[in-house]
């Protein structure tokens, strides 16, 4: 069972359609009391980091989030922003980050960008495989994924690096450290590799 | 390496799909859901769906359609027609869409860029800007309301405008070219690039691959749109979903 965390954030109808098409059993949760049953949990973002943490912080779920994933060791990705706020803390806001992973979240530099356009980063890139994991079972390195940002998830722990991708610099496109997962891109805007990724997550 | 945007752009007119020709005579060409079943299939590389009836009858977006089609899409959607509030983009992006676009309600109201990018993310925002020709010298000028209310706008300072404000994303799209399948117009799109750095995706008259690689080889990372291209087949115009082969396009540069 994937529980697909609703705390406002995100397009969550995406997911529960691919997770539909797959035969994977998939449900919504908006309270404390569904995290701290949940088997497997994604948490989608949309936005901005500081909008985000606010009305994830204001849905009164951080601490069940908390249990779950750090004590019970419960797999959760986070997707887009929902990848940034596993953080510490963002280039882009004042408040604090959820602090699973040991990164921060910094601004792409435009002077490493040697031609137009800038940002944000918009649009179909490849990504380069950086350790063995599961999640990355048969996908298709050069079919890529959609991206949709300005700011990137900067890993203080080289370990932590599953996927890196290329804009400017090398960046971390995906991370994962024990059982919490993160991708700065869309799987579920992503075709054929992201509904893989998305099965592979419920394979782990 | 990041890639160019190959980008279909449905046109939505009572309720159902219709492509126009210099914005008008609108041809219908299927069922929005459909359409976007198909697309999957071809695993097109992101959409662009514009309700062409809400700025003009006054009315705001249809949110149930927004769903219904945010929903079934498994590429990136950017939704725009009759956005004229904060709360409208946000609600189009809480459906399922990535993008908000906007057009005659930002240039009647230039802040409204602003406030929305602070409620959705400057990413998610699209300004799309319809430039026609106009006058004895076919100045660039920018139109609003399908290609019928003139704003004395040029698109380029336009553009630069948009940019300072904060946009994820610019759509130029080209009336004179619109719909006739002739080709982009490649020196207006040139003459904007030069000016902004934000993603570009240039609309307006693309008839063939050979158009589209054109405007890759011209720009490198751009988004190309194109409707007539995506729904057409041969001169006689039969309705036909389709897409382009993505391997071919960016091998034979």
């Amino acid at each position: 069972m994937i529980t697909i965390v609703d705390y406002g954030s995100g397009n969550i109808e995406a997911f529960i359609n691919i997770y539909k098409r797959l035969n994977i059993p998939c449900e919504v949760a908006s309270s404390p009391e569904q995290i701290l049953t949940a088997k497997k949990l994604v948490l989608p973002g949309v936005g901005a980091f500081d909008e985000t943490m606010r009305i994830l912080k204001n849905s009164g779920m951080v601490e069940a989030l908390n249990k779950q994933v750090l004590e019970n060791k419960v797999p959760v990705i986070g997707i887009c922003v929902g990848m940034q706020i596993l953080s510490k803390k963002s280039d882009e806001g004042e408040l604090e980050g959820l602090g699973w992973i040991d990164a921060q979240v910094k601004k792409f530099e435009v002077s490493k960008l040697t031609q137009k356009p800038h940002l944000p980063h918009m649009g179909w890139n490849t990504f380069k495989q950086e350790k063995e994991n599961s999640i990355l079972n048969e996908l298709e390195p050069n079919k890529g994924f959609y991206f949709l940002h300005t700011y990137y998830f900067s890993c203080n722990n080289s370990a932590d690096i599953l996927t890196s991708t290329v804009y400017g610099d090398r960046y971390t496109s995906a991370v994962n450290h024990e059982n919490i997962y993160g991708v700065q891109f869309h799987p579920e805007k992503s075709h054929s590799n992201g509904v893989q990724l998305l099965k592979n997550f419920a394979n782990l | 390496m990041l890639r160019s945007r190959i980008i279909p752009c449905l046109l939505v007119h009572n309720k159902g799909l219709v492509k126009t020709v210099n914005f008008k005579d609108p041809k219908y060409v299927g069922d929005p859901i459909n359409a976007v079943k198909i697309f999957n299939e071809k695993e097109v590389d992101e959409l662009i769906v514009l309700d062409i009836d809400a700025t003009v009858e006054k009315r705001e977006p249809n949110f149930q359609m927004i769903k219904n089609l945010a929903t079934e899409c498994r590429m990136p959607l950017c939704y725009g027609g009759g956005v004229t509030s904060p709360e409208q983009a946000k609600k189009i992006i809480k459906l399922g869409a990535e993008k908000v676009a906007l057009s005659s309600a930002a240039i009647e109201n230039p802040e409204l860029i602003k406030s929305i990018g602070e409620e959705v993310g400057v990413q998610s925002v699209v300004i799309i800007i319809d430039v026609k020709k106009k006058g004895l010298f076919g100045k660039y000028e920018v139109f609003t309301h399908n290609g019928k209310k003139s704003t004395g706008l040029n698109p380029i300072e336009f553009a630069e405008e948009m940019e300072a404000i904060g946009v994820g994303e610019i759509v130029i799209n080209s009336i004179d070219q619109e719909g006739t399948m002739k080709g982009y117009d490649l020196k207006l799109f040139e003459s904007i690039r030069k000016k902004i750095s934000v993603p570009l995706t240039i609309m307006g008259g693309a008839g063939s691959a050979d158009h589209i690689k054109e405007a890759l080889n011209k720009f490198g990372i751009i988004g190309a749109a194109a409707g007539s291209l995506f729904v057409f087949k041969g001169k006689y115009r039969a309705v036909l979903i389709q897409y382009l082969n993505k391997a071919q396009l960016f091998t034979q540069k």
